[in-house]
């Protein structure tokens, strides 16, 4: 098992360093350099004034020289500043992450819950079986940002009983949580597709399993050979598909902050791109792979966890 | 059952992609030119689904538009297809270093968030390289290209172990023995043998790109307007959610028919596949 973490530790560092090597070469080449947004603000910059900023700034340098010294800055804990909200990186960096990790783990819950009990409904119930299984095409084929513009459309325009966006200022926990609800459907909807379909089939076929059989035989209630037998076996494959489905959850969860205008990694990530703001982009870019990727790795350990015969 | 449904929506949308030109021509407005008198008209005898923020028919731009979903789709998977074929038959071929750099690679990819990573690739000036920019070829060409890139690793994975199990029956052994050349084994003997996977992986390539083209239209970053593309047509609606909520409907109707038909086809196919 600390074999398994370490390997994968060291996997992770390694793509942090190709990932963060490939964006910056790619926000190199994005249009608009940080001195032709000070030209556009100053008139009164000559040509030899940009040049001598250049120099002072090393921009005049090539893009892997100046890669390195980024590098080397960051492993010395200098993240550098925003150029977006001139403050700090770490400054608007943090609370963008706590803001996501809050959706991402209602989402999370919802999902894998809502699933697991729309699968296992479904393998006991064959009508039930059929009607998880529509739905679960029909959600996955959801695009997120139009799932939640429908929801806006009906809760937020129509009835009027959520807000269309945003966060609460300094309001209470209820009010705070009221601007989540459609957030976290939004999520959790099209994430739960994958779990109810895997649920339904691992539940399927460990029902129809022998061991199931001597259960029912001993006279154990139907209760307990659905969650004490079934389910344990059926709840390993579902791991799997936390694990290989982080990057889609995440992916997923900065489309719905765009929409809803949350304040999280995915606006920061889609602001700072568009506003060339790359410090900020490049190390929000690593920060939301490093979740994922953390959160898969979280995944695997506790599949070992849960069945003896994968740790070996 | 599922294989017929999902070709049928399949075949409705690509009529609908064809005939686009038709019904242009049958109702008589350009799908392209504004007309600021009829902002959000609603749907009526000429403009059966209503008029968008330009008073432009959504009927005739979500036609349109298929072409663009349509194209970038298929040829998405196309090229994600064929990188992936050749890339999981290579790796269960040669095993070894190859297999391990390649299947790294595609761990990789898939164990990180895409559309962060799309976000910041769909923002590189291909300007620099000397391409065009700013056109609606170009958009989707760029689009095309970068969809691609992460696309061909689920094929990947697919024809590579599928491959691996074809590698290890007698018929690949006797083929050797007979003298066939390693190329003719994987092309003529191991590949006819993993075309069903590998359609499966197709399908499913076609429904990721589909997705993820409206993805980054929407946001802007994709095909540019007045290009019509479903994407886009959305990124317009979200800000004309009060003034006229049937806009945001239709564009994300056709996204959702589109991917429930390519997953309705790859279960399918799934389905006939021999165990």
């Amino acid at each position: 098992m600390l074999r398994l973490i370490g390997g994968r530790l060291v996997q992770i560092a390694v793509t942090l360093v190709v990932v963060s090597a490939l964006s910056w070469l790619a926000m190199g080449l994005m249009p608009g350099d940080p001195l032709d947004l000070a030209m556009l603000g100053d008139p009164t910059l000559t040509a030899a004034d940009l040049a001598k900023l250049r120099e002072i700034h090393g921009l005049d340098r090539p893009l892997h020289e100046r890669y390195l010294a980024w590098a080397a800055a960051v492993l010395r804990g200098d993240f550098g500043y925003s150029r977006l909200y001139s403050v700090p990186v770490q400054a608007v960096l943090w609370p963008a992450l706590g803001s996501t990790l809050v959706l991402l783990g209602w989402a999370l819950a919802l999902a894998a819950g809502g699933g697991v009990l729309l699968g296992v409904a479904g393998a006991v119930r064959p009508g039930l079986g059929r009607l998880a299984d529509g739905f679960s095409i029909l959600v996955q084929a959801t695009p997120a940002f139009w799932l939640g513009l429908l929801l806006i459309i009906l809760f937020a325009v129509t009835l009027g009983w959520l807000p269309a966006g945003g966060v609460a200022e300094d309001a209470g926990l209820v009010e705070a949580l009221r601007f989540l609800v459609l957030p976290v459907a939004t999520l959790a909807l099209v994430n739960m597709a994958a779990y109810a379909r895997h649920g339904l089939a691992a539940m399927q076929a460990e029902l129809a399993a022998p061991y199931i059989r001597t259960a029912r035989m001993k006279g154990l209630s139907e209760g307990a050979v659905l969650w004490r037998h079934a389910f344990p076996n059926a709840a390993v494959p579902l791991v799997t598909i936390a694990a290989l489905d982080a990057g889609a959850l995440v992916s997923g969860a900065l489309v719905t902050e765009t929409i809803f205008a949350r304040p999280g990694m995915g606006k920061l990530i889609y602001d700072s791109v568009m506003g060339n703001d790359y410090n900020l982009a490049l190390l929000a870019l690593l920060l939301a792979a490093l979740v994922t990727m953390l959160a898969t790795l979280a995944a695997d350990v506790a599949q070992r966890l849960i069945d003896p015969r994968l740790a070996g | 059952m599922r294989l017929w449904l999902g070709l049928g929506l399949l075949a409705l949308l690509a009529a609908g992609a064809a005939g686009a030109g038709l019904v242009r021509d049958w109702l008589g407005h350009d799908p392209f030119a504004p007309d600021l008198f009829l902002r959000y008209a609603e749907a009526s005898a000429a403009h059966p689904l209503g008029t968008d923020e330009l008073g432009r028919d959504i009927l005739l731009r979500l036609l349109f538009g298929a072409r663009v979903s349509l194209v970038v789709g298929l040829t998405v998977a196309l090229g994600a297809t064929l990188l992936g074929t050749a890339a999981g038959l290579a790796a269960a071929w040669r095993g070894g270093w190859l297999d391990a750099v390649l299947m790294r690679l595609a761990d990789g990819l898939l164990s990180l968030p895409a559309l962060p990573l799309l976000i910041v690739l769909a923002a590189i000036d291909t300007g620099r390289f000397g391409l065009p920019r700013g056109e609606a070829g170009s958009d989707i060409a760029r689009i095309t290209v970068i969809l691609t890139l992460f696309g061909w690793v689920g094929v990947a994975r697919l024809a590579r172990a599928a491959a691996l199990t074809q590698l290890s029956l007698d018929y690949v052994a006797a083929a050797r023995v007979a003298g066939a050349s390693e190329p003719r084994v994987l092309l003529r003997h191991v590949l006819p043998n993993i075309l069903g996977p590998i359609a499966v992986a197709t399908a499913l390539a076609v429904a990721g790109a589909v997705l993820a083209e409206s993805t980054l239209s929407f946001l802007g970053l994709g095909i540019q307007p007045p290009a019509p593309s479903w994407g886009n047509m959305l990124a317009n609606a979200q800000e004309m959610v009060f003034a006229a909520p049937w806009a945001a409907v239709w564009p994300g109707v056709a996204i959702l028919l589109t991917v429930a038909g390519c997953s309705l086809l790859a279960d399918g196919v799934r389905g006939r596949l021999p165990r």
